[in-house]
């Protein structure tokens, strides 16, 4: 059946819920009669069949982490989900504190399987709604981070994360979630895919090629893949042939796909939605430049937002998220040069 | 004091100026909803249809010179503590003649001269912040008196109770208004809270907690007012809890359906502008002729800033880049 990323990632929950009684999911508005089913509608009407395991709770953010995690460490499975990734700072200590941490103190003895679900993108609401925060994560060793751009993928790499023994942040995109109705989100892009009556799973650590090409690699995630692939479309028009990657897990990172690539391609482009300061493309090109540096041709290329943070009017919204013009900008420039 | 003397000390000028003040948030919320739903507006809101007692009652109390913090739920405080239409209404529509230049948005109006910090979207986020801010006013000994705004759900969040614990303990002059509208988003407070009051947390940090009626303006004044002058003096903080509604979904996007039809009704029975507006003709303060001038230069007034803002400049795209710091250009 053809599901949204909503719709996926509601089958998983609910799918696994099923499967193994130890997963619950907590947080604010998630499992209201008459209300959303959390910011995006992901968890509309699981209540229904779960209600003692979609614990709504009040506005705590330490509590809900906190509880999750306590929760997490005695054999249950939580998924949380935090209405905007902006309001994992709030958490923050549950976050990179605890649930990053209380393994590794323990010498191993602990396991702390929570999963952390949160909401990326800039989409219209000002700085405190916007934040495409994976890179302060991408420094807390402990956790993985995964980031789905399609429906296909959401269900089996939420699913996956929920059978990891070790805490999992899922980054999920406001403008792919595909919400219906008055929950619409403008701009939105469609993203949903045919979702196989099957349990599967996709395994954390595993990027993928979206599209096969021989001059250039364009490595990106959530949202800045379509635009990857828009611009990787206009080029191929012109005669240059880009090779789109979508990580779809930020740590670990897939390096091993990345330089199979970059090896052919000679040219390496890392988009993202994020600031560029201390972005994943700095970590990215660290990477390759530290392993394959021979291969590469010409300059590696971070296209990222400014580092700023996001502002609110539609004008300089537009200019802070990296649009596919700019992407086959920067590739055609490259190109031409070298 | 009996409502009819306080009524007699108010005075006919400042009633009126009450309900000039009501009346405003109320138009300005209809109108930027019909101006989203005709889709002629970026962005989301939250509105403030049926609080507006709260902001008017407790702004009217304030000093030139005092500053209030606001939350993802700001228009009635900003318009209550005197921002222009203008510079909302460019705001809104993002434009560079909006009180944040087109970078705020809704979530985040505020103007500091006029004495309202840049709305804060991260709920319980400013309670902290006017902790310091009054802290400020005593230590650089000015007689001053700093606001907070924030909502039944904001007082669950952790920053609620280390910020009126830290006020206390610092004897700082801050006022702490809960507008309790009944829900935080789609959860009634209910299901959040095991006790009736949010105003008997107070006890437990050792300060005054107060409950005022939401929806009469003159008993949100008085308790505003007593609060207020207590923390110039000296007298330190106090939680002042608001009982309301809100007549909207919590967002734009938001129908309501979790509010029981006869939770809504009854509330919208206590309306905060007509039954204002009835006790000024009741009590002769004002004839309904004089009333409706109002209404009407009120809509006046915000024709005119839907104009401003429409015909005011949109920021350049690398306006992005300015603004961040106030000592150096964004690095590259
Ligand atoms: C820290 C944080 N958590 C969650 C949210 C999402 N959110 C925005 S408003 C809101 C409800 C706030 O309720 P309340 O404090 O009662 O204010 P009201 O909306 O009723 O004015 C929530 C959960 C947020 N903005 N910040
Ligand atoms: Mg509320």
């Amino acid at each position: 059946m053809i599901l949204s990323i909503a719709e996926a990632l509601r089958k998983a929950i609910y799918d696994e819920m099923e499967r193994d009684d130890k997963v619950f999911h907590i947080g604010e508005d998630i499992g209201i009669e008459g209300g959303f089913g959390g910011a995006f509608t992901v968890t509309l009407g699981l209540e229904k069949s779960f209600r003692d395991r979609i614990i709504d709770t009040p506005i705590s953010e330490i509590g809900i982490f906190g509880a999750a995690c306590g929760a997490a460490v005695m054999g249950m499975r939580p998924i949380v989900d935090v209405q905007y990734g902006d309001f994992l700072f709030c958490a923050m200590d549950q976050v990179a504190n605890q649930i990053a941490k209380l393994r590794y103190m323990s010498g191993g003895k602990i396991k702390v399987p929570v999963v952390m679900r949160a909401p990326v993108g800039v989409t219209g609401r000002g700085s405190q709604h916007a934040q495409n925060m994976e890179p302060y994560f991408l420094s807390c060793p402990g956790i993985k981070i995964i980031a789905p751009s399609t429906a296909y993928d959401a269900y089996g790499l939420l699913k996956a994360a929920v059978r990891d023994d070790d805490p999992v942040l899922i980054f999920e995109h406001k403008l792919l979630y595909g919400a219906k109705g008055a929950r619409k989100e403008e701009g939105a892009i469609d993203a949903s895919s045919e979702i196989p009556d099957e349990d599967y799973t996709i395994p954390i650590g595993k990027a993928i090629v979206r599209k096969e090409g021989k001059d250039a690699t364009i490595i990106s995630h959530l949202l800045m893949v379509h635009h990857s692939l828009q611009a990787a479309k206009t080029l191929e028009k012109e005669g240059i042939s880009c090779e789109v990657i979508d990580l779809r897990s930020l740590w670990p990172l897939d390096i091993g796909l990345i330089s199979e690539s970059v090896k052919k391609t000679g040219r390496l482009f890392i988009v993202e939605e994020s600031p560029k300061q201390g972005g994943i493309g700095a970590e990215v090109s660290a990477q390759i430049a530290e392993t394959i540096p021979d291969h590469l041709i010409s300059p590696i290329v971070r296209i990222a937002a400014p580092n700023t943070p996001a502002p609110f009017s539609p004008v300089m919204e537009k200019f802070y998220i990296p649009q596919p013009e700019r992407i086959s900008k920067e590739v055609r420039k490259i190109i031409e040069e070298y | 004091m009996e409502h009819e003397d306080i009524i007699k000390e108010l005075g006919k000028e400042k009633l009126i100026g009450f309900y000039t003040k009501m009346v405003k948030i109320r138009s300005f919320e209809e109108r930027i909803r019909f101006l989203f739903l005709e889709g002629k507006m970026p962005g989301t809101i939250h509105q403030y249809i049926g609080m507006e007692a709260n902001a008017v009652g407790v702004c009217s109390a304030l000093q030139k010179d005092d500053v209030i913090a606001s939350t993802h739920r700001p228009h009635g405080h900003a318009i209550a503590r005197g921002l222009s239409f203008n510079e909302i209404m460019a705001e809104l529509y993002g434009r560079t003649t909006g009180c944040c230049r087109g970078k705020g948005g809704s979530m985040h109006l505020g103007n500091l001269e006029k004495g309202m910090l840049t709305a804060i979207a991260i709920v319980g986020g400013n309670l902290p912040i006017v902790v310091g801010m009054s802290l400020a006013f005593k230590l650089m000994k000015q007689n001053r008196v700093a606001v907070s705004f924030f909502g039944d759900g904001a007082s669950n969040e952790g920053s609620f109770h280390e910020s009126l614990n830290m006020a206390a303990v610092l004897n700082t002059p801050s006022v702490f208004v809960c507008e309790n509208n009944q829900y935080g988003a789609s959860t009634s407070i209910k299901k959040v809270m095991k006790i009736e009051n949010i105003a008997d947390r107070a006890r437990s940090y050792g300060i005054e907690g107060v409950i005022a009626d939401g929806m009469d303006v003159i008993d949100v004044y008085i308790h505003a007012k007593d609060a207020i002058e207590k923390a110039r003096k000296g007298g330190g903080p106090t939680l002042l809890e608001l009982k309301t509604f809100r007549f909207c979904g919590h967002s734009r996007r938001d129908p309501g359906s979790y509010i029981p039809k006869e939770e809504k009704e009854s509330w919208q029975r206590k309306d905060p502008i007509n039954n204002f507006k009835k006790l000024l003709l009741n009590e002769g303060l004002a004839g309904e002729d004089e009333l409706d001038d109002i209404n009407n230069l009120i809509e006046k007034e915000l024709d005119e800033s839907i104009i401003f803002a429409q015909e005011s400049p949109e920021p350049a795209p690398e306006d992005t880049l300015k603004d961040l710091y106030a000592t150096m250009e964004v690095p590259e």
